[in-house]
C-alpha cells in the first residue's frame, strides 16, 4: 500500500524529470529574476534531510550514547537516499544533465578545468564525498548483519547475495578489532564531514552579494536547519514504522522523546538565527538588507515566511511540556510541521531574496509549474520507494549493535593489561 | 548453490561458550597454549583483545597516511589547475591562494581516508572477501553469529593434536565442541577465492557491460534527441543567411558614433596638414619603444623605404622609387604629419592603419626620427667638442645601426 504510493509519486516524477529533460528548464517556473526555484529548494532541502543520518550514527557514536543504536542503521539509510535524491535536483538544473561530468575534474577533450573558487563546485565534491562515506559508513555496519541473515538464509539465490554482501565475515574477534577501530576512525572522519556539506551548501549563497543571502550566520544556520529537518524526518518515518513492524519494543518512546529533545534545541537555534538575521539587517544599517527583511516578513510571500516561522520555531517549543513529548500522535503532527516548515525556509530563503533584489526595474514573482509541484512529489516517491525497498530487504536495525548493547552484553571481569594470564585474572564476586 | 561437501581433512576443533565471561577466561587459556587459534563473538567484545594477546590495530597509521595524501594531493591538484595550467580570471581574485581551496581540500582528505580506513580494514587486514571459508554453513557458525561464543584451534597450529584440542576446549569450560572439516571442492580452500573463475566472470561481465553501455552512450545516445539540440539548434553558419533578422543577416550594422572597444577613431582624416602637425607622439622615447619602432619600420616600412628609409630599397624598380625620409622636408615635419600618412597613405603609399596599430605606429616615428638623427648628427648629438672625432663617432653610430639591422 505504502509501496504503492510511493511508486506512483516516483512515476509521476519521472514523469516530470522527462519533460524537463525533452524541453528543458522552460518547464519549470524559474524566470530570469529567480533563476532558482524548486531545483535548489528541494535540493538543499533533501541534504538537509541526509544529516540526520550520519549525525545519529557518528557524532552520538563518538559520544558512546547508546540509545542510537536502535534507529542508527535505519538513519544512515535514509542518508544516503536523501542524498541521492537531493543529487538529482542540481543535475537536472544545469538543463544538460548528459554532460554532468564536466562537473569532475578530469583531463578532457577541452583541456578545461573546473572553476575552483565557485561553491557549487565545492558543493560537488562535498555531497559527492558525504555519499560516499554515508554509503561506506552504512556499507560496514552492514557487513556482519548480512554474514548473520547468510547463516540463516534457506534459500539458494538469498545466499548467494547474502555471502557476496557480507565479504564472507566471519565474527572473529581478529576481525571485530579491525573492524570496531575502522568504524571509530570513520566516525570521527564524518562528523566533521556532517558540518562541513551543509556549510558548504550555505556558502552557494553566502558569498554572493545578495540581500538577506551575504550573511555570515549562514553556515551554523544551516547546519543547525539541516540537523532540525533530518531529524523531523527521522521522526516522521520511525513513527510510523514502529507501528507498522510492530517494533515498539526496538524503537521506544524514549528513543523518541531523545529526539523531541533534540527536535527542540536545533528549532531553538533555528529560530535564534530567524532573529539574528533580522537583528543584524537593522543593525547594519543597509538599506537593502532591511528592505530584504520587511518584504519578506510583510511581502508578496509573507504567508511562507510566516508557515515557516510557525512551524520550525512555534510549534516544537510545545516539546517543552513532557507529556507533548511522549505523546505519539501530537509528536507525529509536530515533526511533520517541522519538514513542511524547513521546506519552506529554502523557498523564502531562496525566492524572497531573488524576487526582489536591488534593482526594482528586475523585480518579478515566482509561480511554480506544475512539473515543478510533479517533480517534488517525485522526490518524495524516489526517497520512499528506496527506503521501502530497504525495508524489505536489509536489517532496518543493526543487529550486531544491539545484542553488543543489551545488558549483560559485555564481560564483567577484566584482565591485567596486555599480558594477562589466567592466573592473573580478576574475577569478580559472581564467578570467584 | 548448495551447501558443499565436506572432505575428511580437518581444519578446525571449535568449541563453543555461553557468556562473555566465559569466553573471556576461554580466550586467555588457549593463547598461552596455542598460537593458530580465533574467537568467534556476535559483537565485538570489550577486553578480548587483551585476552587474546592481540596487538593494536595498524589501522590508524593508513588512516592518517592517507588523509595527509589526501590534502597533499588536493592542494596540488587546485594549485596546478587553477593556479597554473587554466588560469582564469574570477573577480580579479588571485589564481590561486589557499581559503578557497579548503572545502576541496578538506572533502578529499576526508575521502581517501575514509576509503582508506574501509579498504584497509576489510580487504587487508581482515583479508576479506573469503566466502568460502570452511567455517561457513556450521552449526558453530550459526550459533556465534546468533548468541553464542566460540573458540577455535586450526589444525595448522604446530602443537595441534586433536585429542588434546578436544580436551583443552572441554577443560576449558565449553558445553560443545565439534569437529570442522575442510571442503571438498577445492584443493587450497583456505584462501580468498578472488581468482576464482566464478568471481572473475562476474568482474568481465560487468566490464563489458559498463565498456558497451559507456561507448553506446557518447557515440549513439548523445546523438539523439533530446540530446542531439547543439547540432540541431538555430544558429548562425558562416556564408549562411541567418532567419534570425528579416534582412537575413546575423549581425547588425552599428549605430552611427559606435566605437569599437579599444579603438580610438582617427578624428584628423580629410583635414589640412595646418591641424595634422599638432598631432603629438604619446609615447616616451625609450629603449622598448625604439625597439618596437625599429621592429615594426623593418616589417612594415623597410620594403619600400629601405632599412635607413634612403628610398632605397629591395622593391626599388617594381614601384615608383618611395621618397627619402632623410630629406630636409621629411625631417622637418611634425610627427603628426607622419602620422597621418603612414595612417592615410600618401601618393601611391596605401594606408597602414590597418596593418600597424596606433601606438606601433608612433613607436615607428620615433624610429625615424632615430635614423634621421643618425645621418645628420650634430655635435651637440654625440656630445663631443671636436669635431674630428664627431665625425668618427657619428660614423660608428651609423655602422652600429647598420649591423644591428642587419642582423635582423
Amino acid at each position: 500500500m505504502a509501496f504503492g504510493i510511493s511508486v506512483v509519486a516516483l512515476l509521476i516524477g519521472a514523469v516530470s524529470l522527462w519533460l524537463t529533460v525533452y524541453y528543458g528548464i522552460g518547464m519549470w517556473g524559474n524566470n530570469s529574476t529567480i533563476g532558482w526555484g524548486f531545483g535548489i529548494i528541494n535540493f538543499v532541502f533533501w541534504i538537509g534531510i541526509g544529516h540526520a543520518g550520519t549525525l545519529i550514527s557518528a557524532i552520538l557514536y563518538l559520544f558512546r550514547q547508546k540509545w542510537r543504536t536502535g534507529i542508527a542503521r535505519f538513519a544512515e539509510a535514509m542518508t544516503i537516499f536523501a542524498v541521492m535524491t537531493a543529487g538529482l535536483f542540481p543535475i537536472f538544473h544545469t538543463g544538460r544533465p548528459w554532460l554532468a561530468g564536466y562537473l569532475i575534474p578530469y583531463p578532457n577533450q577541452n583541456s578545461l578545468w573546473v572553476n575552483f573558487n565557485s561553491p557549487l563546485l565545492w558543493d560537488v565534491f562535498a555531497v559527492s564525498t558525504y555519499f560516499t562515506i554515508s554509503l561506506v559508513f552504512w556499507g560496514i555496519g552492514l557487513v556482519p548483519d548480512i554474514a548473520a541473515m547468510r547463516e540463516r538464509a534457506k534459500s539458494g539465490i538469498k545466499k548467494f547475495f547474502y555471502t557476496i554482501g557480507s565479504l564472507g565475515w566471519k565474527n572473529s574477534n581478529r576481525n571485530w578489532q579491525n573492524y570496531e577501530r575502522a568504524y571509530l576512525i570513520l566516525a570521527g572522519l564524518s562528523t566533521p564531514l556532517v558540518l562541513s556539506v551543509h556549510s558548504i551548501v550555505s556558502f552557494d549563497f553566502a558569498v554572493s552579494i545578495l540581500p538577506g543571502w551575504h550573511t555570515t550566520i549562514f553556515p551554523p544556520y544551516f547546519v543547525a536547519g539541516a540537523i532540525f529537518s533530518g531529524f523531523g524526518m527521522v521522526a516522521t518515518v520511525l513513527i510510523l514504522l514502529r507501528k507498522a513492524f510492530h517494533v515498539e519494543h526496538i524503537i521506544t518512546i524514549n528513543h523518541l522523546e531523545t529526539m523531541n529533545k533534540i527536535l527542540l534545541a536545533t528549532g531553538t537555534m533555528v529560530g535564534y538565527a530567524y532573529g539574528m538575521e533580522l537583528f543584524i539587517a537593522w543593525y547594519s544599517g543597509n538599506q537593502f538588507e532591511q528592505f530584504a527583511f520587511i518584504n519578506r516578513i510583510w511581502g508578496p510571500y509573507m504567508w511562507a515566511y510566516w508557515i515557516m516561522v510557525s512551524c520550525n520555531v512555534g510549534f516544537p517549543q510545545l516539546f517543552w511540556f513532557k507529556k507533548v513529548r511522549r505523546s505519539i500522535p501530537i509528536m507525529l503532527v509536530i515533526v511533520i510541521l517541522v519538514n513542511v516548515g524547513m521546506w519552506f525556509e529554502r523557498f523564502v530563503i531562496i525566492v524572497t531574496s531573488l524576487h526582489r533584489d536591488f534593482l526594482p526595474s528586475s523585480w518579478a514573482m515566482f509561480y511554480p509549474t506544475l512539473v515543478d509541484f510533479g517533480l517534488l512529489l517525485g522526490s518524495f516517491g524516489f526517497f520512499f520507494t528506496l527506503l521501502l525497498l530497504f525495508l524489505r530487504v536489509l536489517p532496518a536495525v543493526s543487529i550486531a549493535e544491539l545484542k553488543a548493547v543489551t545488558p549483560q552484553a559485555q564481560p564483567t571481569i577484566h584482565l591485567n593489561g596486555h599480558n594477562g594470564h589466567a592466573e592473573e585474572v580478576h574475577l569478580n564476586h559472581e564467578n570467584a | 548453490m548448495g551447501i558443499d561437501p565436506r572432505s575428511n581433512e580437518i581444519y578446525c576443533v571449535a568449541g563453543l561458550f555461553n557468556t562473555p565471561d566465559e569466553i573471556m577466561i576461554a580466550a586467555d587459556k588457549v593463547s598461552s597454549e596455542y598460537s593458530d587459534f580465533d574467537v568467534h563473538t556476535p559483537y565485538p567484545v570489550h577486553g578480548l583483545d587483551d585476552a587474546m594477546k592481540l596487538k593494536p590495530t595498524k589501522l590508524g597509521y593508513f588512516s592518517f597516511t592517507f588523509g595527509l595524501i589526501g590534502t597533499i594531493s588536493a592542494l596540488l591538484m587546485i594549485g596546478w589547475m587553477s593556479g597554473i595550467d587554466y588560469q582564469s580570471i574570477v573577480g580579479g581574485k588571485p589564481f590561486f591562494t589557499i581559503p578557497p581551496a579548503i572545502p576541496i581540500t578538506f572533502e578529499l582528505t576526508v575521502l581517501l581516508s575514509g576509503l582508506t580506513t574501509v579498504g584497509v580494514m576489510l580487504f587487508l587486514l581482515n583479508k576479506l572477501p573469503w566466502t568460502n571459508n570452511p567455517l561457513m554453513d556450521t552449526e558453530y557458525m550459526k550459533r556465534v553469529s546468533s548468541d553464542k561464543f566460540g573458540v577455535i584451534i586450526r589444525a595448522s597450529d604446530p602443537k595441534f593434536n586433536k585429542e588434546e584440542a578436544i580436551n583443552f576446549l572441554k577443560s576449558a569450560g565449553s558445553y560443545d565442541v565439534s569437529i570442522i572439516d575442510k571442503f571438498e571442492r577445492r584443493e587450497d580452500n583456505t584462501r580468498a577465492p578472488i581468482f576464482e573463475k566464478k568471481f572473475l566472470g562476474i568482474l568481465v561481465m560487468t566490464a563489458i557491460v559498463v565498456a558497451l553501455g559507456t561507448y553506446v552512450t557518447l557515440n549513439w545516445v548523445l546523438f539523439q534527441p533530446p540530446f542531439d539540440f547543439m547540432w540541431s539548434q538555430e544558429k548562425v553558419t558562416p556564408q549562411q543567411p541567418s532567419t534570425f533578422f528579416s534582412d537575413g543577416f546575423s549581425e547588425r550594422i552599428p549605430p552611427e558614433g559606435t566605437v569599437m572597444r579599444g579603438v580610438l577613431p582617427y578624428e584628423y582624416k580629410g583635414l589640412p596638414d595646418s591641424v595634422v602637425k599638432y598631432l603629438s607622439n604619446p609615447l616616451p622615447f625609450s629603449k622598448e619603444v625604439l625597439e618596437k619602432g625599429q621592429n615594426r619600420f623593418n616589417t612594415f616600412c623597410s620594403p619600400c623605404h629601405g632599412y635607413y628609409g634612403e628610398g632605397d630599397s629591395r622593391l626599388r624598380g617594381q614601384f615608383p622609387n618611395p621618397p627619402t625620409l632623410q630629406s630636409e622636408k621629411v625631417r622637418n615635419w611634425s610627427d603628426g604629419n607622419i602620422y597621418h600618412v603612414i595612417t592615410n597613405g600618401q601618393n601611391v603609399m596605401p594606408s597602414y592603419a590597418s596593418q600597424v596599430s596606433r601606438e606601433d605606429r608612433w613607436a615607428i616615428i620615433h624610429y625615424i626620427r632615430v635614423l634621421q638623427r643618425s645621418k645628420n648628427a650634430t655635435d651637440q648629438d654625440v656630445g663631443a667638442t671636436d669635431s674630428t672625432s664627431t665625425t668618427v663617432q657619428t660614423q660608428d653610430t651609423t655602422k652600429q645601426i647598420q649591423a644591428d639591422t642587419t642582423k635582423k
